[in-house]
């Protein structure tokens, strides 16, 4: 049983971060339909820019994780500018294609600069070492932690997306792009700020993965980006609330698989839910069935 | 039999014994070395990779990100098989190693595609990414295949005869295939998949056909890599490795199976040359994808393809110019 709290407590975490990834892939979807292989590296970036902040310039780490945040932000405007929007009227393989070529320059690109060997996370101090201990079990603050901001993030999100101007423009331009620019909303622009918006909740999820996982290296964003991505299909995929309860279930799934199966096959049961979820129900949890249109 | 006594198909013919008989007499004189040798093994390879993935992606219009993965299967089917088979068949056991290589390709393109292949989008994308995924943290873990140290010691079969065999073979299976009547039909899926179903193209069929073809050629590639290179390990075929296909299929053009066959041999050229900057390569590799990308979407061939008519056409305007 305590082993059963101790392996919830950690999915949740776990989950946590792959909710907030999942949502820059899912809101980028929404709006062009564009699976954005290159956020899983914005977000390796992240953690890499929170550990510079941490490590060289001594900030804390709300501090690191807010520049991170602002960097993020930047760079995925900066990429959308130069990658995408060149490509906006292009097929669809074709922007997909640069995706996975904008991925791997960031990857490469990264390891060119840092060098590919694995670094240690700054470890948590004051409040954040403590652990909370409950009758047997122990639950480390720097869980709470990840699940507090992870949730106060969300519901900024919600807040951005439901009762702003930019968020009624989001969800125009994912509805309809054309009919969004007849009533006068800058689609170009919305899409800057929709990539924006994503890449800063990937800066957060990977400061916090360094805080969760202890070590970072430049090819960490592509597995935990295709397995946020699979939380996004599993949610229905467009879909914010389907995000982040699909990325708590693959954050529990991998959790209680390596806790009670074997470490090993984690990767592989998130991949064999994938091909079941697009056996059985393609559009996913939340998602809706659109017929297609001649 | 009116067709094999065309013009151009003896042409071709002649011109592809005539490719074999100069490569096999400069291997005879020495003039290629083991080292150029073994550049030119991993430029079949590719070239039978790039042109069965671009039956897939560049033909029939379905991304998949798993080529490598098919790859590994066959690769591993014929290396158990000749390893077990060797002393008894003879170079027996390679072909019928590759034959199994095939059909095991084969059946895992079929459970992969029906599913997948049911769906609009991009989701194939994502489940062939997995699906490589899933067949190499098997192949970590199985003792049969050895684990992450993987399988040495598989004896060497492959010579330029077999090499060209295939490799000449796959690519006139797959042209021939493009000019069928099932190959139209694939062509039609990428032009609009709603105007082919309307027109009473079964299009799950035939994606499912192409994807699978496309495997079983993948399944050989494996099974001619494992044989020539003795040692296969699990993450030989990852994800990398099916970027470096895509790459070579987005460079010659999507849909050009002469491009693919062009750019294979020129980034093999490009990745010997590079081969002392091994960090650069990758960021390089990447560069070149998104500015082909960007610049010049159709590849270096387009959908075009290198042929007699080609030439005379770049002769006519040579002489138009002239006068």
């Amino acid at each position: 049983m305590e082993q059963f709290l101790q392996q919830v407590i950690n999915g949740i975490s776990l989950g946590s971060i792959y909710a907030l990834i999942a949502l820059g892939y899912t809101m980028v979807y929404g709006i062009i339909k564009l699976i954005n292989f290159a956020h899983c590296d914005i977000y390796m970036i992240g953690a890499y820019t929170g550990f510079f902040c941490m490590t060289s310039l001594n900030l804390g780490l709300i501090p690191s994780m807010l520049i991170a945040m602002v960097l993020c932000m930047i760079l995925g405007a900066a990429i959308e500018k130069v990658a995408y929007k060149p490509l906006r009227n292009a097929s669809r393989i074709t922007v997909l294609i640069t995706a996975i070529g904008v991925s791997l320059f960031l990857e490469y690109g990264m390891m060119f600069l840092v060098g590919a060997n694995v670094r240690a996370y700054p470890t948590m101090t004051g409040i954040l070492a403590e652990k909370i201990h409950i009758g047997d079990f122990a639950i480390p603050v720097q869980n709470f932690f990840i699940v507090g901001i992870t949730l106060l993030l969300m519901i900024m999100l919600q807040f951005i997306v439901k009762k702003t101007k930019l968020g009624k423009a989001m969800r125009a331009v994912s509805l309809d792009a054309d009919a969004a620019r007849l009533m006068g909303i800058n689609v170009n622009n919305t899409i800057s700020f929709t990539f924006m918006l994503g890449s800063a909740l990937a800066g957060a999820a990977g400061v916090l993965v360094g805080v969760y996982y202890t070590s970072i290296n430049p090819l960490m964003g592509y597995l935990p980006g295709v397995k946020a991505f699979i939380a996004a299909v599993f949610g229905g995929i467009g879909s914010i609330p389907g995000a982040m309860i699909g990325g708590f279930f693959i954050g529990m799934v991998e959790v209680m698989v390596s806790g009670y199966a074997s470490s090993l096959f984690k990767d592989a049961v998130v991949f064999a839910i994938l091909i079941l979820i697009l056996i059985v129900k393609p559009a996913g949890l939340l998602g809706k069935n659109i017929r297609e249109k001649v | 039999m009116k067709n094999l006594f065309k013009k151009s198909a003896v042409i071709k013919t002649i011109s592809i014994i005539l490719i074999f008989a100069i490569v096999q007499i400069l291997l005879l004189t020495n003039i290629i070395n083991d080292y150029y040798f073994t550049t030119l093994v991993t430029v079949c390879i590719n070239i039978i990779l790039a042109v069965s993935l671009n039956l897939v992606t560049g033909f029939t219009g379905q991304f998949s990100l798993g080529h490598a993965g098919f790859m590994s299967i066959g690769a591993y089917t014929c290396a158990i098989f000749t390893m077990r088979m060797s002393s008894t068949l003879g170079v027996g056991a390679f072909l019928i190693g590759i034959v199994l290589a095939a059909i095991a390709a084969g059946i895992v393109g079929v459970l992969v595609g029906l599913p997948t292949l049911r769906l609009r989008g991009d989701y194939l994308a994502i489940a062939t990414l997995g699906m490589a995924e899933i067949i190499r943290i098997i192949a970590v873990n199985l003792d049969i295949t050895n684990g992450a140290a993987g399988l040495s010691g598989i004896p060497r079969d492959v010579n330029w005869f077999w090499l060209f065999l295939f490799t000449a073979g796959t690519v006139v299976l797959i042209t021939n295939f493009l000019k069928s009547t099932h190959g139209r039909s694939c062509i039609s899926i990428r032009e609009d998949e709603i105007a082919a179903d309307s027109m009473g193209i079964n299009t799950t069929k035939y994606k499912v056909m192409a994807f699978v073809i496309g495997a079983i050629c993948a399944g050989v590639a494996g099974a001619l890599y494992s044989s020539f290179f003795y040692v296969i390990k699990p993450d030989l075929f990852g994800f990398l490795k099916s970027i470096d296909i895509l790459v070579i299929v987005v460079l010659g053009g999507l849909g050009s199976i002469s491009g693919s066959i062009l750019a294979a041999i020129l980034l093999a050229v490009i990745s010997t040359m590079l081969q002392s900057f091994a960090e650069v390569r990758m960021v390089l590799y990447s560069l070149m994808l998104v500015v082909i990308m960007i610049f010049r979407p159709q590849g270096l061939m387009g959908s075009k393809e290198v042929s007699l008519q080609l030439f005379s056409k770049i002769g006519q305007s040579f002489k138009k110019k002239r006068v």
